[in-house]
């Protein structure tokens, strides 16, 4: 029996579609992954299951029970089973034990029940001593690991994450997923979340769906959905369309757009879609002198964790972002953050095209 | 012995004073608070054109009345309390309820006000994650309320500080009588006219000091608020 099913369901915002007759099941026990980009629909959706909204049409089912949005009474009932975590934590102006106190308190737990349940549940988030701070002095990834808290202190069914790690740090993000798994595998707890994070949607999902524009394109396994893992994220990533010249030394120029040229090995003219593999291109902070025949300034723009690197994405020009992958080590020796100048450099040999 | 009348009479000024806006204040926060509470949440349900027209008429009615000329309230009340008036067999005129009262006139509409934008301001998502963590409506409302506890401590201390400021008012309606109903302000008037300015200048510097208690408490409250 599916923990959630969600049957034809579209929302509509005066006029306009957000979400377009969707369709999904997430049996017991699962991680379920919604995956798309930003404005593609994943919010309202979570905020739906999460009985936040109502859908202009289509239905949630819950243990096979229909949702009936017209009894206020079920509708708290039904919350109470489910573990919310939006992408911006919201915390109340009291201190760490209260914010993660309410939950029970609103359910009437005792008073010994809840120092014992907040303690675990800071435990879980690794937060145990901040009980008496207030929440609203928290760093974003402290308050995130406290909004989680907060939906797992009721031991709920289904937990719902919302983009959980998307303005984390490599630290506390590597701590969120590892409590998303923890919880899932330990307490058997169905996990619906979203993420535009591939690789975080790889390394958590058991099954995921590709959510674009406000319906669903694909429903499967990782390897369902975007075909065999390692390659899938080479093909993902890096990936560039130009027009190409060749050049009287026979190597390749290709022209990416906005100012964008690339220099690469092979010998083709005309319309080509090419290709860098991420660990293929160097990362510094000052201009390299080297052999490599590509080298382009950049920013910061996103840095993903994966479990022994991470993936930074490096904004060139509009549109036009690198993934570059490197060790932790690394990223921690030259001080990098979100913001960063950096340089990339790749061979032109490195220039892949299919 | 002119002495102690002396410090006598500001002693009975200034209690005076504190009575009737403390009471006028007080009245005013029990009825104002509850009041602005509910206009605040009014804005967080869904809206058809009707009831959105209803709620911009109250709200500027309320700002309005936030900012309404103490002489026009003491005017009116001293119409209603007159001995032709439709209160005159209470015979409240010239007594302090009679300023209490035209105070309270004038207090709880700055209560209702800014509670009310205290209230609307706790974002919608309060509310919301208040829901989505298990809370009924009703908690979630309380919840609110808690979040908005600065905004309404504010109300009050605002009104209070409008209140021991005022002259024009009370003066018509208490008619400045002395050990009666002559409080720091409208005595400041009367020693001013008899050129006492000693008595003038000692009230005013109560009354100054008071005024920055006010400020100095408001000040405190809203940096407490700030650390948010």
């Amino acid at each position: 029996m599916p923990t959630v099913e969600v049957q034809n369901l579209s929302k509509e915002y005066s006029g306009r579609y957000v979400l377009k007759d969707v369709n999904f099941s997430v049996k017991n026990g699962e991680i379920f992954v919604l995956v798309g980009p930003n404005g593609a629909g994943k919010t309202t959706l979570l905020r739906i299951i999460d009985l936040l909204e109502e859908p202009t049409s289509g239905r949630v089912l819950f243990d096979g029970q229909i949702v009936d949005y017209s009894s206020k009474k079920d509708m708290v009932a039904l919350r109470r089973k489910i573990g919310m975590v939006f992408q911006q934590a919201i915390l109340f102006n009291m201190s760490v034990f209260d914010n993660v106190a309410y939950p029970l308190k609103v359910r009437g737990e005792s008073k010994r029940n809840i120092k014992q349940k907040v303690r675990e549940a800071l435990e879980l988030v690794q937060l145990n001593g901040f009980e008496r701070k207030n929440a609203l002095a928290l760093s974003g990834g402290e308050a995130q690991r406290v909004a989680i808290a907060q939906a797992l202190v009721t031991e709920p069914n289904l937990l719902l994450l919302d983009e959980p790690t998307a303005n984390l740090d490599p630290k506390n993000a590597s701590i969120v997923e590892e409590i998303i798994s923890h919880v899932n595998r330990e307490r058997q707890t169905t996990i619906i979340m979203t993420t535009h994070n591939m690789f975080q949607a790889e390394n958590l999902a058991h099954r995921l769906a590709f959510l674009n524009d406000g319906k669903i394109e694909s429903v499967g396994t990782f390897q369902d959905v975007f075909g065999k893992p390692v390659k899938s994220f080479a093909r993902l990533e890096n990936v560039f369309n130009g027009v190409s010249k060749i050049t009287a030394e026979g190597t390749s120029i290709i022209d990416l757009g906005n100012g964008l040229q690339v220099e690469a090995a092979f010998k083709k003219a005309g319309n080509v879609r090419l290709h860098v593999p991420p660990e293929d291109i160097i990362l510094s902070t000052q201009p390299l002198i080297s052999s490599a025949r590509n080298t382009f300034e950049g920013r910061i723009t996103e840095i993903s964790d994966m479990e022994h690197v991470l993936k930074l994405k490096v904004k060139i020009a509009e549109n036009k972002n690198f993934t570059v992958q490197i060790t932790k080590r690394s990223f921690n020796e030259m001080q990098l953050n979100i913001g960063s100048k950096v340089y990339i450099a790749f061979k032109a040999s490195s220039v892949q095209t299919s | 012995m002119i002495e102690d009348t002396f410090w006598d009479e500001i002693w009975n000024i200034t209690t005076l004073s504190l009575r009737v806006s403390g009471t006028a204040v007080l009245i005013g926060a029990l009825i104002g608070v509850p009041i602005g509470t509910i206009l605040g949440f009014r804005q967080f349900k869904g809206k058809r054109t009707l009831t959105r027209f209803v709620d911009i008429m109250l709200k500027s009615v309320i700002n309005t009345s936030m900012g309404l000329p103490p002489v026009v309230v003491g005017l009116v009340v001293y119409l209603l309390f007159t001995t032709s008036g439709p209160f005159g067999w209470l015979g409240l005129l010239y007594t302090p309820t009679a300023m209490m009262i035209t105070q309270l006139i004038m207090v709880v509409p700055i209560i209702i006000g800014v509670t009310m934008s205290a209230v609307g301001s706790v974002e919608k998502s309060i509310r919301e994650r208040a829901l989505s963590l298990g809370a009924t409506e009703t908690q979630a409302a309380w919840l609110v309320l808690r979040e908005a506890r600065m905004g309404v401590l504010t109300s009050i201390i605002v009104a209070f500080g409008a209140a021991i400021s005022e002259v024009g008012g009370i003066m018509i309606t208490g008619g400045n009588v002395r050990w009666w109903t002559r409080t720091l302000t409208t005595a400041i008037v009367v020693e001013t006219e008899l050129g006492n300015f000693t008595m003038a200048l000692t009230l005013g510097a109560i009354l100054l000091s008071m005024a920055f208690g006010i400020n100095f408490a408001l000040t405190i409250v809203q940096l407490k608020g700030a650390r948010r």
